[in-house]
């Protein structure tokens, strides 16, 4: 227990920060993740043959390439592309950038793959009924999209969207890789330096199912707010 | 775009998948059995046995592969009583190491994909067989096992994906797999492009060769 003392003494503050950290990158990326299902939801159900080919590539590369492999071509290739798009404008100094935003931004793309996945299906499986019912209603495109399809996509996603979660607030344990200080990074550093690595993993265990069991929670309890009236 | 990077790295990158390919049609093995024994023990009446089989997925799932990994590879070593038994000779090796680990993740996932095909069997099913005298065991081995295999196919060849990229972080304990290499080759030359392109390549290919094979399967044993 003296290791998790709070203070100068124990990793108990480190850890508790090293959390947080887990939180707002797997928030952050998810974020980024429903902006890249934003993008493709549409272009997957556009009647178009090229646009549904870049969204079925987008998806497809994504889940069939391991996520460490994506985050090393963020970790390695984005300051070589941002020092080139720099380099344009005359600047040709080295530019390291952040390993919160790398990181991110990797499982982000990675998240939003199986977002659009999920967001395709959901779609998909509203009733033809339902756009003929706001076309005869009279409403225009906003508000068939923004009063009858989306709150029907929500209640039909968000239980497959619980599962996106959980896979990209797991995923962020592998951006420890690039530096990063999350749980699992600084369970690295703790394990090194007290020569405990069997106590520090599995705490970091620990704090992983509890993250995945108080969202699960929470995630239910929206799931029963948007479920009323079924 | 560096072509001769991408030619000269490409018989490296795919020395390297024959390794990935060893840790993933190993651990699924092992895994299979795993996965099986547990979905069995999730069907017993009793809520102590029931409890501790749902308690092992719950925690697998629950926690990163990377955490399990670690605690297999850097964690058991630290426990004195161990080094000295026959299973240091297992737990000293990586492999092994990502092996054990890499099992038990997925037989947590396979023993929940078992376990709702088991529960999707209709009872009219048992029941015809029961009514033909036949007896349970041969009931549970010959008509309950087969059609919980057929009803898994799909959702298992999305957990062999998964987990043949889950092979992936075997690299992180040092074992040269095609992420290994992969990342080996980019840290030498910092071309990440060109790399990922080729193993990122690899890795697709091996998807739809699965994806293919169970969908083969699918037909193959499909009811009708």
């Amino acid at each position: 227990m003296e290791l998790l003392a709070f203070g100068d003494t124990g990793w108990g503050d480190e850890l508790f920060y090293a959390t947080l950290m887990t939180i707002a990158v797997s928030i952050t990326a998810m974020f980024i993740g429903f902006l890249f299902a934003l993008i493709f939801t549409p272009l997957k159900l556009s009647k178009n043959k090229f646009l549904n080919f870049i969204a079925n590539s987008y998806t497809t590369i994504i889940r069939g390439v391991p996520e460490l492999l994506v985050i090393y071509l963020f970790f390695f290739g984005g300051t070589g592309a941002v020092m080139f798009v720099a380099s344009i404008f005359g600047y040709n100094e080295y530019i390291e950038i952040n390993a919160f935003i790398t990181g991110a931004f990797a499982i982000g793309i990675i998240s939003g793959a199986y977002s659009t996945e999920v967001f395709r299906g959901a779609i998909q499986s509203i009733d033809k009924g339902q756009f003929e019912a706001a076309n005869v209603l009279g409403l225009n495109k906003f508000g068939k999209f923004f009063k009858i399809i989306l709150p029907q996509t929500l209640r039909l996603a968000i239980p497959n969207l619980s599962n996106v979660w959980q896979i990209t607030l797991k995923d962020t344990s592998l951006i420890s890789v690039t530096g990063l200080v999350e749980i699992m990074r600084q369970s690295y550093i703790a394990a090194g330096s007290t020569r405990d690595p069997l106590f520090f993993y599995s705490f970091a265990a620990v704090l992983y199912l509890l993250l995945t069991f108080v969202s699960m929670k929470l995630i239910n309890r929206l799931e029963a707010k948007y479920s009323r009236g079924y | 775009m560096d072509l001769e990077l991408m030619i000269n790295s490409f018989p490296k990158l795919l020395n390297a998948t024959v390794i990935t390919l060893k840790l993933l049609s190993v651990s699924l093995i092992i895994g299979l059995f795993i996965g099986l024994f547990f979905a069995i023990l999730r069907l017993n009446k009793n809520i102590l046995i029931n409890r501790l089989s749902y308690g092992y997925s719950y925690v697998f799932r629950g926690t990163p592969l990377l955490v399990q990994i670690f605690i297999i590879y850097f964690g058991l070593g630290q426990i004195e009583s161990l080094r000295s038994t026959v299973l240091w000779v297992v737990l000293k090796e990586p492999y092994w190491c990502a092996i054990i680990a890499f099992a038990l993740n997925t037989g947590a996932y396979t023993s929940e994909i078992l376990r709702s095909a088991f529960q999707t069997i209709k009872p009219g099913i048992i029941e015809a067989g029961k009514s033909l005298g036949i007896s349970n065991k041969v009931i549970f081995y010959k008509i309950q096992i087969p059609i919980a295999i057929r009803q898994s196919l799909p959702a298992y060849g999305n957990e062999i994906i998964l987990m043949m990229k889950g092979t992936s972080l075997a690299s992180t304990v040092t074992i040269m797999d095609l992420t290994g290499v992969a990342k080996y080759i980019i840290s030498t030359t910092f071309k990440p492009i060109e790399v990922f392109i080729v193993a990122g390549g690899i890795y697709l290919f091996m998807t739809f060769i699965i994806h293919n094979l169970i969908k083969f399967l699918e037909k193959k044993y499909s009811f009708n």
